[in-house]
């Protein structure tokens, strides 16, 4: 590990950690809930505006070549009826778009538009209840209000036909950047919509369960480790070796070889890599799982 | 056979528990079946396939939430394994989700919206719709006034967008106004335009209640204003009555629903302001909540006011008939909101 990838580490488990949130269940389990971070609900907005348009526009140009179509074939009658019900159509699916399709994805089961899902996080309630579908509907009915009109704001200023100029322009603009910036003032990362629906988005990854470490052929008595080898490193470096471990990346497993191998004093031998390590590692955890059961624990290789 | 949906790929893949040289990885070993059961009962969940689900796995969801739960409990004082860490809790998380998700769907949510809810929510804004009320007939007094003293004032209020009602119609071309259409065609695009277009401003009514509601009655007394105004002028050449008639038959809906917006939208600012013995928060999220409820109900209000005014009033004629049409909206409106009741224990979800 060398030093300037240390502190970047550390401020994103520093962000992480103020992330954290403790949910009580009603039956009274205590659920840790990390909170999405602002970059990804972002993401997960411009992805959903993204499909929504992408939508519009193949369904706006297939009943453009419809209309066009009609237009031809029944010239002589007139299209009245048949243009007026497209215009129709084109209205409520342009209201159901701006006002209907985040609501409803958040109802369905995974309280996710695509987006978020694609993003990892979903919709939540606050005080570890159910999430309702009142909460559901009035997180999104402030979302035209915080969130499209005051991008569509910003997106028309540089065109300068914003209407208000001089002071009345800058109150609009204070105004709308009051709620799009919202989120970025409050501790839980809440926009309007979420406080007064008391929702949160939270992460919600779909993880897989993967190998476990010690079935791997056991080598301990190829190599034994005593205490005053396994008592120099911590918990982390544990779960770094872990991590290593599972991505089974040859140069890397040489390297954290020699590094551990310099740390013990031990000769590391070539071509024995991963044996060596998953030894170490089953012998390493093996040791803080034990101290652990005596309440001892031991957080990295400095305490 | 209720493990053959899972039996198939993921259950051969659990190694011996003797293998393993490691107590905590005995412990997860043991246990894995009953994760990547649980796991599978979620994803179906979570896709809505409740039906491919066997009745067993569902019964025995709650059970294996709690098994899974109390792993991971242990887990973190025994265990050291990231990964099982990190897949214990997302686990069990997406199944806190699933247990505790919403129990009804969108039909058990309208039926109880439809027999009650919704207006039981209408009732419990009462001092907020008194308030709404209040306003907007202030309002609209205030338009009165304005134009009454100036006309330049309706200018200023209601723009070019009058449709041939200015101050300086004559009597003909205001009547001319109020006449229907001699046949249904484009009154359906109308109908939708005028949907999108109110409920557009409904929803904005309601989200600046959360500016502590003051941007709400500034938008009533702006909307009001314009009708003071237009009363106004109809006034002047003696039309007053053609004029509320011509209104009354989308209007005592669709100001119904405006009015129920805006105390909707006041609800919220009201209880960020006054949260009792709550904190703001809290008081903000319960109030939001009713308050939804009521706004989902003023979308359904201005798509039958789309309709009425869309079609109804450009094809009904005399004045009579469309007082008579609005009368009996309002008072459907008022002995739905007042006389609909949730049937006792309808409206409360216990916890499962």
């Amino acid at each position: 590990m060398n030093a300037a990838a240390l502190p970047a580490r550390r401020r994103l488990a520093l962000s992480r950690t103020s992330r954290q949130r403790e949910l009580v269940t009603p039956e009274g389990l205590s659920l840790p809930l990390t909170l999405a971070s602002r970059g990804s609900r972002i993401g997960a907005l411009l992805l959903d505006i993204a499909f929504l348009v992408l939508a519009l526009i193949v369904i706006v140009v297939v009943l453009a070549l419809i209309g066009i179509n009609l237009a031809f074939a029944v010239e002589e009658q007139g299209t009245g009826p048949a243009v007026e019900l497209m215009v129709v159509f084109i209205i409520l699916l342009l209201f159901f778009a701006r006002y209907g399709y985040f609501l409803a994805f958040e109802l369905g089961p995974r309280g996710a538009t695509p987006g978020k899902r694609l993003l990892g996080i979903r919709v939540a309630a606050r005080d570890g209840e159910r999430l309702t579908a009142e909460a559901v509907i009035a997180r999104n009915l402030l979302r035209d209000f915080e969130v499209f009109i005051p991008l569509a704001y910003l997106m028309a200023l540089p065109s300068g036909e914003v209407a208000g100029s001089g002071v009345s322009g800058w109150a609009t603009f204070g105004w709308l950047m009051l709620f799009l910036l919202f989120p970025v003032f409050n501790r839980d990362r809440l926009r309007a919509g979420d406080l007064i629906a008391g929702t949160w988005v939270v992460e919600a990854p779909r993880l897989k369960l993967a190998q476990a470490m010690s079935t791997a052929p056991d080598h301990s008595q190829d190599y034994r480790f005593g205490p005053a080898e396994l008592s120099v490193y911590g918990e982390h470096e544990l779960q770094v070796l872990e991590s290593v471990l599972r991505q089974n990346n040859p140069e890397a497993m040489r390297e954290v070889m020699q590094a551990i191998c310099r740390k013990i004093g031990w000769q590391g031998g070539a071509g024995y890599e991963r044996e060596f390590l998953e030894a170490f590692y089953q012998a390493l955890r093996g040791h803080l799982e034990s101290g652990m059961r005596f309440g001892k624990r031991k957080a990295d290789k400095f305490s | 056979m209720a493990l053959n949906i899972f039996t198939r790929k993921a259950m051969e893949a659990i190694p011996d528990i003797e293998a393993a040289s490691l107590r905590s990885d005995r412990f997860r070993l043991e246990r894995e079946g009953d994760w990547r059961r649980l796991e599978a009962i979620v994803t179906a969940l979570e896709k809505g396939r409740v039906r491919r689900i066997a009745d067993e796995d569902l019964m025995e969801l709650p059970v294996l939430y709690r098994k899974t739960a109390s792993s991971l409990a242990v887990a973190r004082e025994t265990s050291l394994d990231a990964a099982t860490l990190a897949y214990l809790e997302a686990l069990v998380r997406r199944a806190w989700f699933q247990v505790y998700g919403p129990r009804v769907g969108l039909a058990g949510w309208a039926r109880r919206f439809f027999t009650g809810g919704w207006s039981a929510s209408v009732r419990a804004l009462w001092l907020d719709i008194c308030i709404a009320l209040f306003v907007m007939v202030a309002g609209t007094v205030v338009g009165w006034l304005l134009v009454a003293q100036d006309d330049n004032w309706y200018y200023a209020l209601v723009g070019g967008m009058d449709g041939g009602r200015g101050p300086s119609a004559t009597r003909e071309q205001l009547l001319e106004t109020l006449e229907p259409t001699a046949s249904a065609q484009g009154l359906g695009a109308f109908a939708a335009y005028l949907f999108s277009n109110n409920a557009g401003v409904c929803i904005l009514a309601f989200a600046l209640g959360f500016a502590f509601g003051v941007p709400t009655l500034m938008l009533l007394v702006h909307n009001m204003a314009l009708l003071g105004a237009m009363l106004y002028v109809f006034d002047q050449q003696g039309l007053v009555w053609p004029f509320a008639a011509w209104l009354s038959v989308h209007g005592t809906t669709e100001l119904f629903a405006i009015l129920l917006s805006g105390a909707a939208g006041l609800h919220i600012g009201r209880s960020m302001v006054f949260p009792g013995t709550r904190t703001v928060m809290a008081s903000a999220a319960e109030a939001g909540r009713r308050a939804a409820q009521v706004m989902a109900g003023c979308v359904i209000m201005l798509v039958i006011a789309g309709l009425l005014e869309g079609f109804v009033r450009q094809l009904v004629g005399t004045a009579e008939t469309r007082a008579t049409i609005g009368g009996i909206m309002l008072g459907l409106w008022l002995a739905y909101f007042l006389l609909v009741r949730p049937r006792a224990g309808a409206g409360a979800e216990g916890a499962p």
